[in-house]
């Protein structure tokens, strides 16, 4: 039983937490600026990137680096934004769905031709686990899910008590309201861009820190991560977090009962199922 | 013969570019006529190129196929198995608006090819399919290259004439009146996510007959050839670029776009080592940045489609500008 919760259960919520992380910022983007964000598994990889460059070549301590990391993805999504996305937003959605596609292929061919596409790691070496009474956890696996526990705790608080986070989710309500009674529509989307840029790179950091850093590897979360804000139910902070653990749960649990490939393909299944049966999702999210 | 030896590569950038036509045109069939964002090209292409691979090749012992049926057969039974995968998710994607096929045409495409690379007893994983029948084959190598030119050059013919037939015909302005006013199309009694399925379908089709040329092509399929760069997003590039929703438009974008991408090829081969291979991924961050600049600036392609009022409504803008 202790092998067992070792063994899957485990990195099964580690692995879901770093999906949850992803999954948070997508349900952001579909709710509020109403397309999905294929860019947001590359930029993650980006954002991983810049902390271990901080740490690299500023000789940061890693959680440090990441530090330095959130600010500098979260501008560079408002700059992708600005550049590519802004132009688009009286058009068809579905425009800007595609722009954030060619925003993903410039940001991986950045992160190759910068640090090649080899894989590497913040820290050299193998940490031990350590044994909580049978259960072994890795201090980088706590803090994970300590981490976690503050970004949602943090930003359901921003979301549900501030001025600017009332507006957030009154323009993920209903646009044209949110206008009409004075929301800068504007600012509120620089605002989720800013956001969502954040949570990108922590998503990309601990994906990094937990297994190891490639450039492929922000492109390999992104369907996990759209299956966790489906299933938890898009605009649901909490629905992606539940969403976002049960599908790190399931694929871990997964290899149990199908080959190792496929691992990833039961995320896509669970995707699938859930569009099927109940496309609300389970905190009864939007359909955009 | 010397002159014919010249041709050598003019021949192989054309039958690639044709090639790659079917699965513009089946894209534009997709995008440019229903309004939907198949961001798995690469899936479709794939079960094209490995069913034909199956139906077609020679009995390998452990995997799956020795049918040695004909090319035809091949090809044919490619494009009913893309729209056969294609029927269910279709069916399941086409009630929602497009973010959803999109994400859920990506997660085929990667299926896909997990598929491709694991299964060894259907596809050979990571060795392929060899040793497929290459109609022409047995001819001198420039006049078989030249050959197939001609029968790829043939039937890209019949299709696109197929296609700009019913682009013309009542289901292609039921299917345009669907695409840009989806509500009203519902008012006059169309059944909206019946006739998307019938182009998603009918799309998924012919990217499966480019999947099965593009295999005879080089008598071979691995799971490498089936690169969603290449396969899925040099492909969308093409079809916006040429103009989505106008077919000769497409076919520019296909011809335009290959030529620059080998032309990319040519330069970056030229580089010393170091750079060559930093300079290979610097060329997908091309393909990202055209999708960009063509979004931005060339919204419609260097082709818009032809729409008989368009001359009316523009007018205002251009005074406007003045």
């Amino acid at each position: 039983m202790l092998d067992f919760i070792n063994f899957y259960v485990v990195p099964g919520i580690v692995t879901g937490s770093i999906y949850a992380f992803a999954a948070i910022g997508i349900t952001l983007v579909f709710s509020i600026m109403r397309h999905a964000h294929l860019a947001h598994g590359d930029m993650a990889t980006m954002g991983a990137y810049i902390a271990l460059a901080a740490s690299t070549m500023l000789g940061l301590p890693v959680y440090f680096a990441l530090l330095l990391a959130i600010p500098l993805t979260a501008a560079l999504a408002v700059g992708t934004d600005k550049l590519f996305y802004e132009h688009l937003r009286k058009k068809p959605k579905i425009l800007t769905t595609m722009s954030t596609l060619g925003t993903a292929l410039m940001l991986r061919s950045i992160v190759q031709v910068v640090w090649g596409v080899g894989t590497t790691s913040y820290a050299k070496g193998i940490t031990r686990p350590n044994d909580w009474f049978g259960l072994k956890i890795k201090t980088n696996e706590l803090i994970t899910l300590l981490a976690l526990a503050v970004v949602v705790l943090g930003l359901a608080a921003f979301l549900n008590r501030t001025r600017w986070g009332k507006a957030m989710r009154a323009m993920s309500d209903n646009r044209d309201l949110a206008l009409l009674c004075g929301i800068d529509n504007a600012r509120v989307i620089t605002l989720t861009w800013l956001i969502v840029g954040g949570l990108c790179a922590i998503s990309g950091f601990f994906l990094g820190i937990n297994t190891e850093i490639k450039s492929m590897m922000g492109w390999n979360i992104i369907l996990p991560a759209f299956a966790g804000a489906i299933l938890g139910g898009i605009g649901r902070i909490e629905g992606a977090l539940v969403g976002g653990l049960m599908i790190g749960l399931v694929e871990e649990l997964s290899v149990l009962f199908i080959p190792t490939e496929y691992k990833a393909v039961s995320a896509f299944a669970i995707l699938l199922l859930v569009l099927l049966v109940r496309p609300r999702g389970l905190f009864n999210g939007k359909i955009i | 013969m010397g002159f014919l030896e010249a041709l050598n590569y003019p021949i192989y950038v054309a039958i690639f570019i044709c090639v790659y036509s079917f699965l513009a045109i089946g894209l534009n069939v997709q995008w440019g006529y229903a309004g939907l964002f198949n961001a798995g090209v690469a899936g479709f292409f794939a079960v094209g190129a490995y069913t034909s691979a199956i139906l077609t090749s020679p009995d390998v012992p452990g995997r799956l196929g020795g049918f040695g049926l004909p090319f035809i057969a091949g090809v044919a039974g490619a494009m009913l198995l893309s729209a056969l995968v294609a029927l269910p998710i279709g069916k399941i994607c086409l009630r929602f608006r497009g973010d959803y096929l999109a994400i859920v045409t990506i997660g085929v495409a990667e299926a896909i090819r997990i598929f491709a690379r694991s299964e060894e007893w259907i596809t050979g994983s990571s060795r392929g399919i060899q040793n497929l029948p290459r109609p022409f084959g047995d001819l001198p190598y420039v006049y078989s290259q030249l050959a197939y030119l001609a029968l790829v050059a043939a039937i890209l013919l019949v299709v696109y004439l197929l296609v700009e037939r019913q682009s013309a015909s009542p289901w292609g302005r039921m299917m345009r009146a669907i695409r840009d006013n989806e509500v009203a199309a519902m008012a006059m009694g169309k059944d909206v996510p019946f006739r998307r399925l019938q182009a998603f379908v009918f799309g998924a089709a012919l990217m499966g007959l480019g999947g099965a040329l593009y295999a005879h092509l080089g008598r071979s399929i691995t799971p490498e050839a089936i690169d969603p760069m290449i396969a899925s997003f040099l492909i969308w590039i093409m079809v916006i670029l040429g103009g989505s929703g106008n077919n000769r438009g497409v076919l520019a974008g296909v011809t335009i776009v290959w030529i620059i991408w080998t032309a990319s090829e040519f330069v970056t081969d030229q580089l010393p080592m170091e750079y060559a291979l930093q300079a290979k991924y610097g060329r997908i961050f091309l393909i990202g940045l055209m999708l960009q600049l063509v979004l931005r600036f060339r919204p419609n392609g260097i082709f818009p489609e032809f729409r008989p009022t368009q001359k009316d409504s523009r007018k205002p803008d251009k005074s406007d500008k003045a």
